[in-house]
């Protein structure tokens, strides 16, 4: 979460360009298999780790049932892989008020995903709308926006949620409004260079002189320069945006109590973590694996697609 | 120089100014009404409407906003209706519980950022290399909050080595200021080690070592020097995140900051102290970043012409 530096390395995570991946295009002798096989490695089991969580979030409360409001205290703080009364297995434990850990782990994963997807939706559009809005225009429009943009930037966006989050109030709808707010201008910033470096590609030149207006030069040949670089960006924030989500939830500013989230469900278990140390460590580590291969397959695809990428 | 920093402190101000609008009226339009707060649903009208007038919240909007930069100008920020005490007061009594962690985490990052990213550099893909881009990659992307709960349970319940919470003992400042450094750890080494990689094939370097001066005083000393103003700079820049990380784990570990001031005055609608944080959060971060970038330009030859 090292987010809030001003001036050209503003991409949040990301920041530094990872040195371990391979070079870029301009440097690398022709790339061997073993390093091959890495690299389709670094591509596929995230994707495969994310696939699951998909999963697991859309089928999984609909096959396990969580009651939010189900309470058993015989069953209250069983260690993993216990029988409940029921007769159910705690694969993971069960909670203070006798819950079963599992279903609240795969709604929290529905939650997060929703707000993540949601969130990426929300800010990418509107970034990516005012951010080829600048860049096709440029002039006072573009230098009073981002302007904005980099002070805005310059805050440690956790803080800015915070404080955003606290003053919509707690819901599902508010994480995401306060996400976006905290994660548009990333995606303006790619959106408007990128629109400035193919505003006057030949292409685009072409286009206008055989007379094509400003809007079928966007639709036509901006948009798809935009594009890839777009979604390898989304890539990135969304670990940040679910860290965030779930930081909010554990600050009580996030989802609210009713809906289990990781970052509720972590926060509920910090008060037990000397009776009942799963509670707070499962989801946790739940959280901490889809983080980090969303970080793995944003660097690849940021790799992959144009090493400068970073840097900008 | 002289006018190039003029024109930055220009800046400065406008943004601060903007960013006590936006507290001020972000407060006021969405959130909900501070004196049914503090008395709770039920209470009386009249009761109400006395406490509104006591804190000057039956005046017009604009009127407010006018009071409000007048009075921010003199760093008056009004009474919490919480506390029962200068928003001003508790904000600076919180400051400095937060400014010895984040100090302590930024030391904590440089030296251990330095040191790994030097170690990492000198053998690029060796052992140490990898397991340190493996931290890197794990302290940048796990989430604070989660890590500060994990050093409890490991150092407080099952070792009891370090106390879980509160700010007694310097024992306690320990997992706080740890947690709080991993994220900017793990920056600082990037940079160091890409810069020192960079660095290690440049001409003057190569002389260094064709004069037969050790490894230790070619990398530790000549190529060093070259890279560590743009490290500190980043470093110092992030100094801004690691107040807002400082909001989490101040919260996980009840560490008495402003972080943690600020989060319950947010959920109890104390507007004074929730503008005095914010405000004093900007002040600091945008003081940092003056420093920073006039040290840079200063230290800078190259920069230093171009401005």
């Amino acid at each position: 979460m090292s987010d809030g530096v001003p001036g050209p390395a503003v991409l949040g995570a990301p920041l530094v360009p990872t040195d371990d991946g391979p070079p870029d295009a301009t440097a690398t002798p022709p790339a061997t298999a073993p390093r091959r096989r890495r690299r389709r490695l670094r591509l596929w089991l995230p994707l495969g780790v994310i696939a699951a969580y998909l999963v697991a979030g859309v089928i999984g409360p609909l096959i396990a049932r969580y009651d939010p409001i189900a309470t058993s205290v015989t069953d209250r703080l069983l260690p993993p892989g216990s029988r409940m009364s029921d007769g159910g297995l705690a694969l993971l434990g069960t909670d203070q008020v006798g819950r079963d850990l599992l279903p609240q782990i795969m709604q929290g994963a529905r939650i997060s995903l929703l707000v993540g997807a949601a969130t990426l939706l929300l800010a990418g559009t509107v970034g990516a709308a005012i951010g080829i809005l600048c860049g096709y225009l440029g002039g006072v429009v573009d230098a009073t926006v981002m302007r904005l943009a980099d002070i805005q930037l310059a805050f440690p966006s956790i803080l800015l949620a915070v404080f955003v989050a606290g003053v919509l109030g707690s819901s599902v709808t508010n994480v995401v409004l306060t996400l976006s707010i905290t994660t548009w201008p990333i995606f303006a910033r790619v959106a408007r260079a990128q629109t400035m470096a193919t505003r006057s590609r030949d292409f685009a030149n072409a286009a206008r002189t055989l007379g094509a207006g400003p809007w079928h030069v966007v639709r036509h040949c901006v948009l798809p320069a935009v594009a890839s670089p777009l979604l390898v960006i989304a890539t990135v924030q969304l670990g940040f945006v679910i860290v965030a989500e779930a930081s909010l939830s554990f600050l009580s500013l996030g989802i609210p109590a009713g809906t289990p989230s990781w970052g509720t469900t972590i926060a509920n278990g910090r008060d037990y973590l000397a009776s009942a140390w799963w509670i707070a460590t499962l989801p946790g580590l739940v959280l901490a694996v889809f983080v980090v291969c969303v970080g793995v397959l944003g660097d690849e695809l940021r790799d992959r697609s144009d090493p400068n990428l970073s840097t900008r | 120089m002289l006018r190039y920093a003029l024109r930055r402190l220009a800046i400065s101000v406008l943004v601060l100014f903007g960013a006590a609008t936006v507290v001020f009226f972000a407060m006021r339009a969405v959130s909900g009404d501070p004196a049914t707060a503090v008395l709770g649903p039920d209470a009386d009208q009249s009761a109400v409407e006395a406490l509104r007038r006591e804190y000057g919240l039956d005046a017009s909007l604009p009127v407010q906003y006018v009071q409000f930069l007048r009075r921010a100008v003199t760093l008056d920020f009004g009474e919490s209706f919480r506390l029962h005490d200068a928003a001003t007061n508790l904000v600076l009594t919180h400051l400095s519980a937060t400014a010895a962690l984040a100090l302590t985490a930024f030391a904590i990052a440089l030296v251990l950022g330095f040191a790994l990213g030097t170690l990492a550099a000198t053998r690029p893909n060796g052992v140490v290399d990898r397991v340190v881009s493996v931290l890197s990659m794990l302290t940048q992307s796990l989430p604070t909050f989660w890590v500060g709960i994990m050093l409890i349970l490991v150092f407080s319940r099952f070792l009891h080595l370090l106390p879980s919470s509160g700010a007694a003992s310097p024992a306690a400042m320990v997992m706080p200021a740890v947690t709080l450094a991993l994220p900017l750890l793990s920056v600082v080494l990037r940079l160091v080690r890409s810069g020192l990689l960079d660095v290690l094939h440049e001409d003057y370097v190569v002389t260094a070592r064709a004069k037969g001066l050790s490894e230790t005083r070619v990398v530790g000393w000549h190529a060093m020097r070259n890279m560590l103003i743009p490290v500190v700079t980043v470093a110092g820049l992030e100094f801004g995140s690691l107040l807002g990380g400082a909001v989490i784990v101040e919260t996980v570990f009840a560490w008495p900051g402003v972080g943690r001031l600020m989060t319950d005055a947010i959920a109890a609608r104390d507007y004074s102290v929730v503008q005095a944080c914010v405000i004093t959060v900007a002040v600091i971060f945008i003081v940092i970043n003056l420093l920073v970038d006039l040290l840079y330009v200063r230290l800078d030859p190259r920069v230093r012409e171009s401005v």
